[in-house]
């Protein structure tokens, strides 16, 4: 039988070189598993692979942006970016998770392969240039998730949290798929470079916006925004805590990068910006005013991330350049603050009466006993709330004033009133954490301090988002660059 | 093809029926083998040496009172039956019976055999499930895992031939296997592929529920397994169903690996008689050939029931994962391994 | 001639088992259903060229996937499941008849607003289908998300096993 050989150039392994690192170290997570129980090294190897292609990617930040594998991802420049954000957000819950897993009994070496796989598919997801990619990334990064939800099944709830995540989830998929197959049926490709030149040549019709229509419910299912965000409070409150902010960052992050992708790129902004403002706008809203009734603290957190993604999504609804880079500037700042603060509350967990449900009330005076963790929580909440000084403020400023100045100005005076609201609930926590005395009858912590990896992690979150503030060279550099993103992105081949 | 539709039809029609009447004849030849394995002279009563015993039966099949259980769903309970019959016929219309003489030639027919096969599996499990009874239910249940697991092991001996010929089609495989010359049967795929066609056959057995893996219909344990809850000609339907099937298994494992319906050495008859090329003949004998490749392995097939005890459950399953399915993995990896440094060397030209 | 009567035939076989699929009260008619419109999609795969499809979708979805369903389904104590109620036969030729009509209306629509797509759709070549063609595409073009669905189907069985799996550390 005659054979043809096809060999990649070599350009293409060195642009999916990150993916092959993590796909391979996930399988190797598997089998070194397979012969040593509950071993250190899975979880060295795994944040070691992360490590490395986190430096990779770092140093392919400059390049030009370009396609790799016969036109399947964006390499370089901006997707670089979203990459690292990624692998940033999947190191950081290596290092918290370690030591957590472990207290739990599930330090299992296939919870690390899911997670690097996962990271894959985010990766491949967050830098598509055909909609195939997309589809095929996203499947992957929510395939891994919905088991990572459910890995504690004894635990109340995990197991309803998993089986309502994997059926909406399953479901929303079916819409961006049929979004998929519509749009493709009209215009016959699937590239995202090639759409604009379709609508051009052809009458794109119902077909073709039904089928972005489609597109946008699967997206906005993914970002947890608000009409499709009823799942998040119980899928981040049922998944063990680290995960949980894995889930609200990374996935998040990759989500959002597709959608600038798929919107920013291929897509007229004429015809979807209204839906993207009004869909922002009532994330904002209801994401905040909910978030304010909430006592357990996880789920407060899940309303918070509902109304963050309402900031991202006013980023990208003022179509501009500059906007889909203050969205990307928000979620790398956004990725920090979560890791951060979920990261403190795994921790916390089991530390005061009420098990691992943490309630606002539970969580008093932990921040007298544990003055690490505390910190850690003041920064990354205060930067939440876009308190001043704090990455988390020049965040919204990256995203709002885009907003205002394609005449979205309205957006942004509800998103900075809604931030007002924010302040209530986050301000709560800190007030329960550093001022209330502990109750007298709280149980022995199960941790005796902080773990020295988690320590790091943690501290390293806050650091990363003081550093921001009290060093002007790196603030000035971090907005130098994401200055120079406007220019990368319209420059995408 | 280039033949008319209505020429199509009638030789399937001709198929079908050579099928029907064939499967009588095995009943005959299974009883007439078992006979003689055991000492016993089997039927001789019915007809010279006992011909028409099989006649004998389906006519006795046919007057039988046709039961259905209550409490079941008789419309499953009576498509389970056709079902087994009408895959087991189906799978005949892909076989290449001589040199453009083929009923149904797809690009893919190899797959579609694999399909149809796995099709199989609903007749027997909906017997079992519309029986309504713990003895169907359990055959059932263990012929869809049986047919499952052993599916796996046959996929990827047929993948060996496919990665050997390079083609999907029935047709091609068969002309493939001719070898030049001298050579003449060692072009047969069963010596380019020794261990395919091994663990093809056994999986054909497993496939077919023939002993020694009848384990959906064992006597001694399930009264009769799936079809327990069958009587009159819907039971005949499903003893119909099992000897085509084996008949057409046999037909399959010549195609794939015993040079289908080349005739031994053809290249070098031809050569020697050049007027046989194209000619009638040739393609009767061609039948011929194939006929008599597929009765000696209905012959193994009834061989081997008379032969082997069946396995117990766990040493099926063990057979079937742990040995037949890494076998048979391992064998197309090497075989696709030699075949891909073979043309990046540019062995052989 | 024949290739339009054909996938009319197919897709109201597939539409139809689809709607039994929902509507059935028996798990098993349920997943019947099923089988039956996979098995016409598959047939429509056919009469588009696209014959290796077709069979692997044969192959891999009625042969396989829905085998073990049916397997599952008969091990479940169906005694123990509710039993659904029978669906009202009147309210059902309701909703059909009703769902038809808004389909005529929204088509007659959109073709007086001009709003269906207007290009013809290429007559697919017969060699697109082949498996070679396609496994052409498959492993340059689509490498990587051809790849992707690869992690996805392990880690999808590593999971469901680390799920279900007791393991004592």
């Amino acid at each position: 039988m005659d054979i043809t050989f096809y060999f990649p150039p070599l350009a293409d392994y060195v642009a999916t070189f990150p993916m092959l690192v993590l796909a391979v170290a996930a399988l190797l997570c598997v089998v070194v598993d397979i012969f040593y129980n509950d071993a250190k090294g899975v979880a060295i190897l795994a944040g070691a692979s992360l490590l490395v292609t986190l430096l990779f990617e770092a140093a392919r930040l400059s390049l030009p942006p370009a396609k790799a594998l016969y036109g399947m991802v964006y390499v370089g420049g901006t997707a670089s970016l979203v990459n690292m954000t990624i692998l940033f957000s999947g190191f950081l819950t290596v290092l918290i998770a370690q030591p957590y897993l472990k207290r739990l009994g599930r330090n299992y070496g296939e919870v690390y392969a899911l997670l690097l796989v996962a990271v894959v598919g985010m990766m491949a997801l967050g830098s598509a240039a055909n909609l195939l990619t997309l589809f095929a990334g996203l499947e992957t990064m929510s395939v891994c998730l919905y088991i990572l939800t459910a890995l504690v099944r004894e635990k109340d709830g995990a197991i309803e949290s998993a089986l309502k995540y994997f059926l909406l989830g399953a479901f929303s998929t079916g819409f961006l798929l049929y979004g998929i197959a519509l749009i493709y049926g009209a215009t016959g490709t699937m590239d995202l470079s090639d759409f604009a030149d379709r609508l051009a040549s052809t009458n794109a019709g119902v077909m073709f916006w039904g089928g972005t229509a489609l597109l946008l419910v699967g997206f906005f299912f993914k970002v947890s925004a608000v009409p499709f965000h009823m799942w998040t409070p119980d899928v981040y409150q049922g998944a063990p805590t680290p995960i949980s902010g894995f889930m609200a960052t990374a996935s998040k992050t990759s989500a959002f990068a597709a959608m600038v992708l798929v919107l920013g790129r291929a897509l007229p902004s004429a015809q979807w910006q209204t839906t993207v403002a009004i869909v922002a706008l009532l994330s904002m809203v209801i994401g905040n005013f909910v978030a304010l009734a909430q006592s357990n603290v996880k789920r407060m957190l899940a309303y918070s991330s509902i109304a963050h993604a309402g900031y991202v999504l006013t980023g990208i609804a003022s179509a501009t350049p500059e906007g889909y880079a203050g969205a990307l500037y928000y979620l790398l700042v956004y990725t920090v603050m979560n890791v951060g603060a979920f990261g403190v509350l795994a921790y916390l967990e089991h530390d005061n009466r009420q098990g691992d449900t943490q309630t606002v009330d539970s969580l008093a005076g932990t921040g007298q006993r544990y003055p690490l963790l505390g910190v850690v929580m003041a920064v990354c909440l205060f930067s939440l709330l876009g308190f001043p000084p704090l990455a988390g403020f020049f965040g919204k400023v990256y995203v709002f004033g885009p907003a205002v100045k394609s005449g979205l100005a309205w957006l942004a005076v509800a998103g900075v009133l809604t931030s007002a609201v924010s302040a209530a609930y986050y301000l709560r926590v800190l007030y329960v954490m550093w001022m209330k005395p502990s109750p007298d009858d709280a149980v022995a912590p199960q941790f005796e301090g902080v773990p020295p990896l988690a320590a790091v992690a943690l501290a390293g979150c806050a650091a990363f988002l003081l550093l921001l503030t009290f060093t002007p060279w790196v603030m000035d550099a971090a907005v130098a660059f994401f200055r120079d993103v406007p220019a990368a992105i319209v420059s995408l081949p | 093809m280039d033949l008319p539709l209505y020429w199509v039809a009638l030789i399937g029609f001709a198929i079908i029926n050579f099928f029907l009447v064939s499967a009588s004849v095995l009943v005959y030849y299974e009883r007439k083998v078992s006979g003689w394995i055991q000492n016993r002279p089997g039927p001789n009563r019915v007809g010279p040496w006992g011909f028409l015993q099989p006649f004998a039966d389906v006519a006795k099949l046919i007057f039988k009172e046709d039961i259905s259980p209550t409490a079941s769903s008789p419309f499953i309970h009576s498509l389970a039956p056709v079902l087994m019959v009408t895959i087991a016929m189906t799978t005949a219309a892909l076989i290449p019976f001589a040199r453009g003489f083929v009923i149904v030639d797809t690009e893919v027919s190899a797959l579609l055999v694999l399909a149809l096969t796995s099709i199989a599996v609903y007749g027997v499990t909906l017997a079992g499930w519309s029986s309504n009874s713990k003895f169907s239910l359990l055959g059932g249940l263990r012929s869809s895992a049986q047919m499952i697991s052993y599916e796996l092991a046959m996929g990827l001996s047929v993948l060996t031939v496919v990665l050997i010929t390079g083609s999907l089609r029935l047709v091609d495989i068969v002309e493939y296997q001719n070898g030049p010359g001298a050579w003449g049967i060692l072009g047969w795929n069963v010596f380019r592929a020794p261990i395919a066609a091994l663990i093809f056959i056994v999986t054909a057995f497993a496939e077919t529920n023939r002993a020694p893996f009848d384990l959906p219909e064992a006597e001694q344990e399930l009264v009769g397994g799936y079809h327990t809850e069958y009587s009159g000609m819907k039971f005949g339907m499903f003893f119909l169903a099992e000897y085509v099937n084996f008949f057409v298994a046999s037909f399959v494992i010549v195609t794939l690996f015993f040079g289908g319906y080349l005739l031994p050495w053809e290249d070098a008859l031809l050569s020697a008689l050049p007027g046989l090329k194209d000619s009638v003949l040739l393609g009767v004998l061609q039948v011929l050939s194939l006929l008599l490749k597929a009765a000696f392995f209905a012959f193994v097939f009834i061989w081997v029931r008379w032969t082997l005890p069946r396995f117990k459950y766990q040493q099926l399953m063990t057979l079937g994962w742990k040995m037949l399915l890494p076998i048979a993995l391992a064998n197309v990896v090497l075989y696709a391994l030699f075949f891909t440094f073979k043309a990046l060397l540019g062995w052989g030209g | 001639m024949l290739a339009p009567v054909l996938f009319f035939l197919f897709a109201a076989v597939a539409i139809a088992a689809s709607i039994g699929t929902l509507l059935a009260r028996n798990p098993v008619n349920s997943a019947l259903s099923l089988i039956v419109n996979l098995l016409a999609v598959a047939s429509l795969y056919l009469t588009l060229n696209a014959a290796f499809i077709g069979i692997v979708q044969v192959l891999v979805y009625a042969g396989a996937i829905m085998v073990l369903f049916l397997f599952v389904i008969m091990l479940l104590n169906l005694e123990a499941t509710p039993v659904l109620e029978a669906i009202d036969k009147r309210i059902l030729a309701g909703y059909a008849g009703g769902t038809l009509l808004l389909g005529a209306i929204t088509y007659l629509l959109a073709r007086g607003l001009g709003a269906l797509p207007t290009f013809e759709i290429a007559e697919s070549a017969a060699a697109t289908g082949t498996p070679r063609a396609l496994a052409l595409n498959l492993f340059t073009t689509y490498a990587l998300p051809f790849e992707l669905i690869g992690l996805l189907l392990l880690v999808a069985t590593i999971g469901a096993v680390m799920i279900a799996k007791k393991r004592f550390v």
